[in-house]
């Protein structure tokens, strides 16, 4: 059985479909790429899925149980944690104590907490820096900071906002293993948005891409960066060279 | 990873210098009243306690939760007029009339927070404003708890059953005392508890305070409704320091102005903010009102708009950021 189910999910702001019966499926284990140009509903999806917004239409499930009407914190406490596009560490608190404040949700005991805190504060390699304030983290180490406290609340699946977003080439790598060690060593499932090809290529098991807020295509990365629409899409015909020859 | 795992470290001891300076303003504190016994000081140390008791209680909800609430003074009337009536239409204790006024301030702050949460930052203030006019224009007009003539209270033998007393005033000084070191003693355990870290977390980001699993419009209403209790039993200590009240006098939005400001400039968001801004703008107060005041000249409020711009401009993080920084420096 899929761990998260989306089928028929339809979000419309006045006019504007931003979502328009989106379906698909995320088996446990996975790592599934979002990909799509700006505008095409990723986020949006994102957020219908977390709460924030509820669909006009459609089911969400997880784990069998369904996800609509639910607030965001509810969401996070029956097993799915996010990130943001645009980070949002609590920014007048240290590290650590971001971290805790997540850590809190299955302890009310500041030293157990502070002690989970500490075990995701390594996982992401921020562990030295965990009592400088969040404001004087870079964008990279605020990604992972959002990941290690994404993680302290326990979740069996994980939402990647554009993990590389905003951050220089150079760091793109080091988040890349993390996401991989996300999943072999933490055992999360995972849903990557993302907008560079090379990255969403390399880390995905499967890729759903969206156009103006339909799903319009669905499967391997290899498969889906040949699909014409994709390409028509979003791609470019300059992208249909360099797949040829790498795969 | 090169290094071997990072050495856990526990939350750092406090340093002793710290422990022996707390306990000299602890005692200092107590025996203030014994020391300067004239009444004009010991009505001052009262008056000081009880703004660092409301403006702690202000603290919670705004400095620790980020709802900056600018109706504060509704829940001193609440907690002042709940007591009062209890007493006289029902002969309640004053005692059980300051609980009860505690309770109502609770559960009414609920009611007001429950619609005003839906508002962010300076609209849910905004909202606050608009609560305690309506409210203070209630009770202007409310026959049943005096209307704008007021309430008087009895006067009743001395005792501490009675809460009034003549004989040894000094005993007001230590029940105020009570209430705020009661105040701040939940203050302090709420820096060290989930409590704390989540109200701090849906300060900083409520978005994503929400997306780590907290309901934070529940957590929201906690905040306000303990910072509620607080500045009620303020209220009703008052009503029963003074034995009359009236809506002017216990609902202005001077009042709710003035909290938030003790705060402002002593540190919000910190333990000691609220006493520190307390302490000093009290007296302050008290001091260029005496000096200039009466005149019409408004130079005593001109001296204290002015220290404020002061803190504001220069020192956004109080006067217990500023001890802070020279500390770390």
């Amino acid at each position: 059985m899929a761990l998260l189910s989306v089928s028929g999910v339809t979000k419309r702001f006045g006019g504007l479909i931003a979502n328009n019966r989106v379906s698909f499926e995320v088996a446990e284990g996975e790592i599934l790429g979002l990909i799509g140009p700006n505008g095409a509903g990723k986020s949006t999806l994102f957020e219908v899925i977390n709460g924030y917004y509820p669909p006009d239409g459609g089911e969400i499930r997880f784990q069998g149980q369904s996800l609509v009407g639910l607030r965001p914190d509810q969401v996070n406490r029956v097993g799915i944690g996010r990130t943001f596009q645009k980070v949002r560490p609590f920014l007048g608190m240290t590290v650590i104590e971001n971290v805790m404040v997540a850590a809190m949700q299955h302890t009310p005991d500041p030293v157990t907490a502070r002690r989970e805190a500490i075990k995701f504060l390594e996982f992401v390699e921020l562990a030295g820096k965990r009592d400088t304030n969040a404001r004087s983290l870079s964008v990279g180490e605020r990604k992972r900071l959002e990941m290690a406290r994404a993680m302290a609340t326990r979740p069996k699946l994980l939402l990647l906002d554009e993990v590389t977003g905003g951050v220089d080439q150079r760091t793109i790598p080091t988040l890349l293993a993390l996401i991989g060690r996300v999943r072999s060593e933490q055992g999360l499932t995972l849903v990557v948005i993302e907008h560079n090809m090379r990255v969403i290529m390399s880390i995905s098991d499967r890729i759903v891409a969206l156009h103006l807020g339909e799903v319009i295509a669905d499967g391997p990365p290899a498969a889906v960066v040949k699909e014409r629409r994709v390409i028509d899409a979003y791609l470019g015909d300059a992208f249909v060279v360099p797949t040829g020859s790498g795969g | 990873m090169a290094s071997p795992a990072v050495p856990f470290d526990e939350p750092r001891p406090r340093r002793i210098g710290e422990r022996i300076l707390f306990v000299l303003l602890l005692l200092a504190i107590v025996a203030y009243p014994l020391v300067f016994p004239l009444p004009y000081y010991r009505d001052l140390g009262i008056k000081i306690l009880l703004y660092a008791l409301l403006a702690q209680a202000w603290n919670i909800l705004a400095g620790y939760c980020g709802q900056i609430s600018l109706g504060h003074a509704v829940f001193f009337g609440v907690g002042a007029y709940t007591s009062s009536v209890l007493q006289l239409s029902a002969g309640w204790s004053p005692w059980v009339g300051l609980a009860a006024g505690m309770l109502v301030a609770a559960v009414f702050s609920v009611l007001i927070g429950y619609p005003c949460f839906r508002l962010r930052g300076h609209y849910f203030a905004i909202a606050t404003i608009a609560v305690g006019e309506i409210v203070h224009t209630l009770a202007i007009n409310w026959e049943f708890i005096g209307g704008a003539r007021g309430l008087t209270l009895p006067i009743q033998p001395d005792s501490l059953a009675a809460f009034q007393f003549y004989k040894s005033k000094y005993i007001y000084y230590y029940i105020i005392l009570a209430l705020a070191a009661l105040c701040f003693l939940i203050t302090w355990h709420l820096e060290r508890s989930r409590l704390g870290y989540y109200l701090r977390g849906i300060r900083e980001d409520p978005v994503a305070a929400q997306s780590v699993g907290i309901p934070i419009t529940r957590y929201k209403l906690i905040a306000m409704a303990l910072s509620a209790a607080f500045v009620a039993a303020g209220g009703s200590f008052y009503a029963q320091y003074l034995l009359y009240i009236d809506p002017d006098s216990v609902f202005p939005l001077a009042l709710s102005i003035l909290i938030c400001l003790l705060v402002v400039v002593g540190g919000v968001g910190t333990l000691w903010g609220p006493l520190v801004g307390a302490a000093l703008m009290i007296p302050l107060s008290e001091f260029t009102r005496i000096q200039f005041g009466g005149t019409g000249s408004a130079v005593d409020l001109l001296i204290y708009g002015g220290l404020l711009t002061i803190v504001a401009v220069f020192q956004p993080a109080g006067l217990v950021g500023l001890f802070r920084r020279l500390r770390r420096e």
